[in-house]
């Protein structure tokens, strides 16, 4: 066999190359330059399998990836914070491009035109879609954008108290304790029937919520603005293609997961969360925004703006820690709504609202299985089954379906079904029949 | 070598009433009763243009960018090495990228298998017992990791930490992540060989001590030789010691955190483990830590578990004493896939010479040029290189001009004024995915940029020139904030 392959196609400095170097710094041998190492703590071992070559390696990763099943292949009935709805190519083909995908955070404007325009035209349209007047260039996801939100209330009002509806995700709330309690930050449900507490910084929304249900996001607003509180709401994004969005119903900061709107499920990341408030909030607002402005020859141009929220200005006094978040996530979510656009969006929402309701009607017409919580729904809705819902799934996946979400926690043997435009009629009528069989 | 004039209108101001980029399916079910009116939106103000503009609009955007697929950028602290094109192919398997985040664990066992290994590559690498890997950037890494400090605390009946060391030379999210955990930020100085002050830090732990935020290499690509007295001092105090783990291109094989005391520390996937930075993300903030802390980790972690039958099944599980979730799902899986895919392409020769070949590369370019920059620590570095541009700062051109003018030669700017602690700073990390002939170049671009700083200032104060822009008003953009489109008649 041949001798001396290089160890890596990555580097291209080879034997020859690095001796030379050596010699032009001064230095014997490679390991003069990692002196300051403590003696007995260099080079320890690194207990790795071996390397591999990457026609080996393609054919290890194939087989982890053979290993799951893949919704689509299969009909798949989940949503619970993460939706599979289409994605068009051309999504893929721009996030792709090596130019968008291989830059660093755009802090040298001139030569970041590109990202910096595609984070302003993120912005823009997050705007347009929420209703809201001002967008950041995106967060870490849904969950964890809903609790920099709250903190944002709490530094807005100067209030402490973070009052929440109990039909937020929990895994939503379980984010929002991680960033909330170490600040001494308290956490409520709001009680049902009682008046918000007059120190209370916002009141949390999720609309449409956990079970799937549109909230009175607007009745919702005046009673927060009464105790001058903030509205904080966490939306659907693929909902607004149809239904009125926040921005007109009185909410303060909304903010959404983003995932829905071309980007792949990737069991749960990367994704993107939604920023978004009202514009005389825009100094509390966490994360990098873009601005538009005008280059020595007057010609406009974009910068990462308003910095001095920001760590590497303000250090510990800056409105949060993030930096690097989810840019090319964005990119992803503004080729999507160029794509789908004023028409597209709408019919994407509508094919998934009315696919969602004809499930429910049939699944709501087989003896055994209950709706139990009523109001409008979009994409999701509770099912109550005659058997446990882990019992539900078990048996549908048995049959190659993967059924939904086990809520019986929440609701007594509820099962949370989501069905959007990639659900076909035959898959819809498959789950119907399944779970008649499953009640028998 | 001028850019053409591009059409940059925004999408909404290229939007045609009854243009689509996409087609969507008919409906294949009976249409089903509408919610009342009221609760429907009447417009949807999205762009209505084709697939084709929609294609040429990003492309055109995206020429207007530098990258590291189509540049130099020896951007410091930032790590902008080559990204292999297998691990984002291995990304976009179906089996990987097409998976619903709730599945039945049964469904999933090669992802969760995959999370489960590259958690024991990492912990291995690190020198560490345990890593977790929902944590979704650096920044989010370290938040979770000084929360697991002060948990780790709390459940110990320690009530009164509240302050945490970080030194002067730090980068912003150290202090700003230990602000949000609660705890008051003590600056540690800096010595003259660029080291913490070991004896300032000696003066300032004390019982109110919850830990120490360091970096290694530090910020100025320097290693601390004295690093074990340092931990030493911390843990005498009974505070723990985190690690910012940005720098670690400069370890991999050659020293572990763990050893050497560190107690916790992050990674960042798109630095060292070669995941793309995509513009400002997704990257990846994974957390490794010693057995002390592994009960807080943020959750979940994958757990394995070995039936009768012999065969090894995969859990999503949350530890014992879990500082709670810090994303709704398991972490950005897609760069967990990117970085598993790389070390396998490395293994344990493989990752070592990664590190070597850094910083061979970065000593190369500092000797080549220390007689051209002020070198304000005049030592051998690690993976990279702080220098000074104060000696043409007293001609009138700042580190700012020098950045500018690089562009003009087609290299990104290496980092500027950071760290703080160095004047008119220029951090360069070459990375080891660099040839000897382009640190060759840049080294006479950079000589060259020097000798004109001396005789044609103007020339770097103009820079750059051949940019879709000149350099933009920072300061109006700030002052009156423009940040999204807006229909004429608004504006």
């Amino acid at each position: 066999m041949t001798q001396g392959i290089p160890f890596s196609p990555y580097v291209p400095n080879t034997e020859d190359d690095r001796r030379a170097m050596l010699q032009a710094i001064g230095v014997e041998s490679v390991e003069d330059l990692f002196a300051d190492i403590p003696e007995g703590y260099r080079q320890p071992t690194l207990d790795l399998p071996a390397q591999l070559s990457e026609l080996e390696l393609r054919r290890e990763l194939q087989a982890l990836s053979d290993l799951n099943l893949v919704p689509g292949r299969v009909p798949c009935f989940l949503g619970g914070g993460a939706y599979d709805h289409f994605v068009p190519s051309v999504v893929g083909h721009v996030i792709s491009r090596g130019e968008l995908s291989t830059s660093y955070t755009p802090y040298q404007p001139e030569v970041s035109q590109g990202t910096l325009q595609a984070i302003f035209e993120f912005q823009s349209l997050v705007c347009q879609l929420l209703g809201m007047e001002v967008a950041n260039s995106g967060m870490y996801d849904g969950a964890s954008a809903l609790a920099e939100a709250a903190l944002m209330a709490c530094r807005v009002t100067g209030r402490e108290r973070i009052v929440h509806m109990d039909t937020v995700s929990p895994a939503y709330l379980k984010v929002m304790r991680t960033y909330t309690e170490p600040q001494g930050l308290v956490m409520e449900p709001l009680v049902p029937g009682e008046a918000l507490p007059e120190d209370a910084a916002c009141l949390v929304v999720q609309s449409p919520d956990y079970f799937g249900c549109i909230e009175d996001v607007e009745r919702l607003a005046l009673e927060a603005h009464e105790s001058g509180a903030l509205l904080v709401a966490s939306v659907d994004p693929v909902s607004l293609g149809m239904f009125r969005p926040p921005g007109e119903l009185g909410a303060d900061i909304v903010v959404a997961e983003g995932q829905a709107l071309g980007v792949s499920l990737s069991f749960g990341g990367p994704y993107v969360g939604l920023f978004t408030c009202k514009s005389q909030y825009l100094r509390q607002m966490p994360g990098r925004i873009a601005g538009r402005t005008v280059d020595t020859q007057g010609r406009e141009g974009y910068v990462l703006t308003l910095q001095t929220r920001e760590q590497h200005i303000r250090r510990e006094r800056a409105t949060s820690n993030i930096c690097t978040s989810e840019a090319l996530v964005g990119t992803a979510v503004v080729t999507y709504l160029a794509c789908l656009g004023r028409a597209g969006l709408r019919r994407i929402a509508e094919l998934t609202y009315h696919k969602a309701h004809y499930a429910a009607s049939l699944i709501e017409g087989i003896a055994g299985y209950e709706l139990p919580l009523g109001g409008t729904f979009f994409q999701e809705f509770v099912v109550r089954c005659p058997i446990e819902p882990a019992e539900v799934n078990r048996r549908l996946l048995e049959r190659g379906i993967i059924g939904g979400l086990d809520v019986s926690d929440l609701v007594p043997n509820g099962l949370l079904l989501c069905v959007t435009e990639m659900n076909t009629r035959e898959e819809i009528e498959a789950l119907a029949s399944a779970l008649e069989e499953i009640a028998r | 070598m001028s850019f053409p004039v591009r059409d940059r209108r925004l999408l909404m101001d290229r939007s045609v009433s009854g243009r689509v980029g996409v087609l969507t399916p008919p409906l294949d079910v009976p249409e089903q009763p509408l919610p009342h009116a009221s609760m429907l939106r009447d417009d949807l103000p999205l762009p209505e243009v084709s697939q084709g503009e929609v294609v040429r609009y990003f492309t055109t955007l995206s020429q207007m960018n530098f990258s590291v697929d189509t540049n130099y950028y020896p951007l410091g602290s930032c790590t902008m090495k080559y990204n292999p094109k297998i691990n984002d192919e291995a990304a976009q398997m179906p089996g990987f990228s097409r998976i619903h985040p709730l599945q039945p664990e049964s469904t999933v066992q090669g992802a969760l298998k995959l999370v489960h290994r590259l958690q024991g590559f990492l912990a291995e690498i690190s020198g560490m017992d345990a890593a977790g890997l929902a944590t979704m950037a650096g920044a989010q890494g370290e938040l979770a990791g000084m929360l697991m400090i002060r948990a780790y605390h709390l459940s110990r009946n320690d009530t009164g930490r509240r302050t945490v060391l970080v030194p002067d030379s730090a980068h912003g999210t150290n202090p700003a992540s230990a602000a949000m955990c609660g705890y008051r930020v003590v600056s540690i100085p800096s010595d003259s060989q660029g080291n913490m002050n070991l004896e300032a830090l000696r003066n300032a732990c004390d019982a109110e001590t919850a830990g120490l935020m360091l970096t290694l290499p530090n910020t100025l690509g320097l290693f601390n030789s004295n690093i074990i007295d340092m931990c030493r001092a911390v843990h005498d105090a009974g505070g723990m010691v985190y690690g910012d783990g940005a720098n670690m291109n400069a370890l991999l094989g050659h020293a572990k955190l763990g050893h050497l005391g560190f107690d916790v520390l992050h990674i960042n996937l798109h630095k060292t483990f070669s995941t793309p930075h995509g513009g400002g993300g997704p990257g990846a903030g994974p957390v490794c830590c010693n057995s002390k802390l592994a009960p807080f980790l943020a959750a979940p972690v994958v757990e394995s578990f070995t039936g009768e039958d012999g065969a090894e099944t995969f859990r999503l599980g949350t530890p014992e004493a879990s500082i709670g979730k810090a994303g709704a799902f398991h972490g950005n899986f897609g760069m967990l896939v990117r970085a598993y895919t790389y070390i396998r392409s490395l293994g344990e020769q493989g990752l070592r010479e990664i590190s070597e070949n850094a910083v061979i590369n970065a000593n190369y370019v500092l000797n080549a040029l220390r007689d051209h920059y002020h070198l304000p620590y005049d030592r051998s570095c690690m993976h990279e290189v702080v220098f000074s541009a104060r000696t043409q700062k007293a001609r009138g051109v700042s580190a700012l001009d020098i950045a500018k003018r690089l562009i003009d030669y087609g290299i990104h700017p290496p980092t500027m004024y950071f760290p703080l602690i160095v004047e008119e700073a220029l951090m360069v990390e070459p990375t080891e995915t660099e040839s000897r002939e382009t640190l060759d170049r840049f080294i006479e671009v950079m000589k060259e940029i020097a000798m004109q700083a001396e005789e044609d200032p103007q020339l770097l104060k103009n820079a750059p020139h051949y940019t879709p822009n000149s350099r933009l008003d920072e300061a109006r953009a700030a002052r009156r904030p423009d940040l999204r489109w807006r229909a004429v008649e608004e504006s």
